[in-house]
């Protein structure tokens, strides 16, 4: 499978790029709407006219027709042919570059049976659910066992349950198949659960390329923690071995239990949204359990973030809007906050 | 009305029934001015038996269904050419449009007149004229169809590597067919309408012809005839092209 090499490439947004995109490696682009991530997926794919350079294992292919570039496209809406069946959806690649019947009835077979839809054959895109959509998308856009997949939010419209379903199919799948895949999405939680590399953009600009880690707990600039959410950071002392995979740590007054890594721990980091907050005291063991005060409510694009003195410490918290409306918080009110272990990083 | 609905199969008939029986029933009892201007219903379907068996209804009717058949398959195939290019690819859209937007307004027997002079009066005369009412309408319903197909279905064509070619033919036509038998369904019915219109005006043969000639005969039950037949066909040709688009985009539409 290629390594995918952008050099210079200018299209509307996106203002000389340069990007190195590993063999086998899931890359997430990661940015605000409008940032230019699925301008660069179309220049890939080669459906687009841009300035700069495309090379396949160093290869250009900047004057490869799409068909030529042995990729496969997942769409935001998808996209199925409404007027075709699944079998023809799927199949429809494979009629193109004129297979024997007998051949695309095996590959189609095939991609129903990996992705578990086989019951599906024979219905019209709008008889089947977002989920069924969702596999019946992918398996057309691995019908001709393309070496790169590009994904652009393809989970956008799907309902929570199943996108955190599909996510995980998703990956295996990759992984299965050993593609190079580059996935676009706004949505940090997916970006964390499968990413190998996260590349960051905003405005037409690369502004970090790292790891999940590295992406969240040390992001590089103001653009880049302000979309990701800047962590909470905190200085740890007096580290104590539980036993059972747990330490003890004091944060600024706080006896915070952490996962145990073995090693003394000099400071820990968690996300504002892995953050819980409740007006009333929270039930269970008073365990990572804290009481703190509102000291500012500010709205970012999608969220309300909450600012919380806790013990000595600053924390910076993040509700849906859906959830801060049912809740009647203000400036100076005392909540109670959770500090979830399995969310907290070790630094 | 669901239980009757239920009990009596073919409900949709008995309003027809009533319709029939009240025609039959104020013209026995004279109430419009005699048989003369108002024949009942009984009058008319022997009036048909006649015409019928002495072969006047049918070669007349003949005449105008092959001028109709004939017009129309043109005018809709020539139609359905010309607004495919001219959905598909914006350039000739842009170079024809002026000129067919010019002459789409021109109602199809305003051309009577100058097609008389230039092609006489002849079989040819109804065929054009059903072929111009046919081409404009199907033109545009097709062409605008075409334009209305989203551009992400060709987008992802294209990406499963589609040439230009096979994305009109397998994607964008296929997608564009509800708004092409909408245009067909219209047509089919208005051809007949003009068809009629024109025969009654210019030409001596056809349903239209041999309403003019019972006019003058005074034989308003013959006229009834004709109303009737021009009646069935619309509903014919139409319920045909509805067939045929249930065929093809039900399934998924």
């Amino acid at each position: 499978m290629p390594i995918i090499e952008l050099c210079n490439i200018s299209k509307y947004v996106c203002k000389n790029i340069n990007l190195k995109i590993l063999n086998n490696e899931f890359t997430v682009l990661l940015g605000p709407n409008g940032a230019g991530k699925s301008t660069l997926l179309n220049i890939i794919a080669g459906l687009i006219e841009y300035q700069g350079s495309v090379l396949f294992d160093g290869k250009c292919v900047n004057h490869f027709p799409v068909n030529k570039r042995k990729i496969g496209y997942l769409f935001q809406d998808l996209y199925l042919f409404p007027h075709l069946d699944v079998f023809s959806n799927i199949a429809y690649s494979l009629e193109i570059r004129k297979k024997n019947s007998h051949k695309i009835r095996e590959r189609v077979n095939e991609l129903l049976e990996m992705l578990r839809i086989e019951n599906l054959l024979h219905c019209y895109p709008k008889q089947l659910s977002g989920g069924e959509k969702q596999r019946v998308a992918i398996a057309r856009s691995l019908a001709t066992k393309p070496d790169i997949l590009l994904l652009d939010e393809p989970l956008s419209s799907v309902d929570l349950q199943s996108s955190k379903y599909l996510r995980r199919e998703l990956k295996q799948l990759q992984k299965e198949l050993g593609m190079t895949t580059i996935y676009v999405t706004h949505n940090l939680m997916e970006a964390e659960e499968m990413a190998d590399k996260i590349v960051v953009i905003d405005k037409g600009k690369v502004e970090q390329i790292g790891g999940v880690k590295e992406i969240f707990f040390s992001p590089v600039n103001k653009q880049v923690s302000e979309f990701i959410g800047a962590p909470n950071i905190l200085k740890c002392s007096k580290y104590k071995n539980l036993g059972k995979g747990i330490a003890e740590v004091n944060c600024g007054g706080l006896s915070v239990i952490i996962p145990d890594e073995g090693r003394a721990i000099n400071k820990i980091a968690m996300l504002p949204r892995d953050i819980y907050c409740s007006e009333l005291r929270p039930p269970g063991p008073k365990v990572n359990r804290f009481k703190g005060s509102i000291i500012d409510i500010y709205s970012n694009i999608e969220v309300i973030r909450l600012e919380l003195k806790v013990g000595e410490n600053i924390l910076l918290a993040e509700l849906p809007y859906h959830i801060f409306a049912r809740m009647n918080l203000k400036i100076g009110k005392e909540i109670f906050i959770i500090l979830k272990l399995r969310t907290i990083k070790c630094l | 009305m669901k239980l009757l609905r239920k009990l009596i199969p073919g409900w949709g008939i008995v309003p027809i029934i009533i319709f029939l029986i009240l025609w039959e029933g104020i013209a026995r009892i004279n109430l419009i001015s005699g048989n003369f201007f108002f024949p009942p219903f009984s009058m008319v379907v022997a009036e048909l038996y006649f015409l019928t068996v002495n072969g006047v209804l049918g070669n007349n009717f003949l005449r105008s269904f092959f001028r109709v058949i004939i017009g129309f398959s043109a005018g809709a195939l020539a139609g359905l050419f010309v607004g495919i290019i001219m959905g598909w690819k914006s350039l000739i859209d842009r170079a024809l449009n002026p000129i067919i937007s010019l002459i789409y307004p021109i109602p199809a027997l305003g051309w009577l007149p100058i097609l008389m002079l230039w092609l006489g009066i002849s079989e040819i005369l109804p065929i054009a004229i059903i072929f111009i009412c046919s081409f404009f309408p199907i033109l545009y319903n097709t062409s605008t169809g075409i334009k209305m197909v989203d551009k992400n279905y060709i987008r992802v064509a294209k990406s499963l590597g589609a040439s230009n070619r096979k994305i009109l033919i397998s994607i964008v036509v296929p997608l564009a067919l509800p708004n092409i038998f909408t245009g067909l369904k219209l047509e089919s019915g208005m051809a007949w309408r003009v068809i009629i219109a024109a025969e009654m005006v210019a030409i001596p043969t056809g349903i239209g012809a041999l309403m003019m000639r019972a006019e003058s005969l005074m034989r308003i039950d013959i006229i009834i005839i004709c109303l009737i037949v021009l009646a069935v066909m619309c509903f014919l040709f139409e319920r045909f092209f509805k067939f045929l688009e249930n065929k093809f985009t039900a399934r998924w539409s």
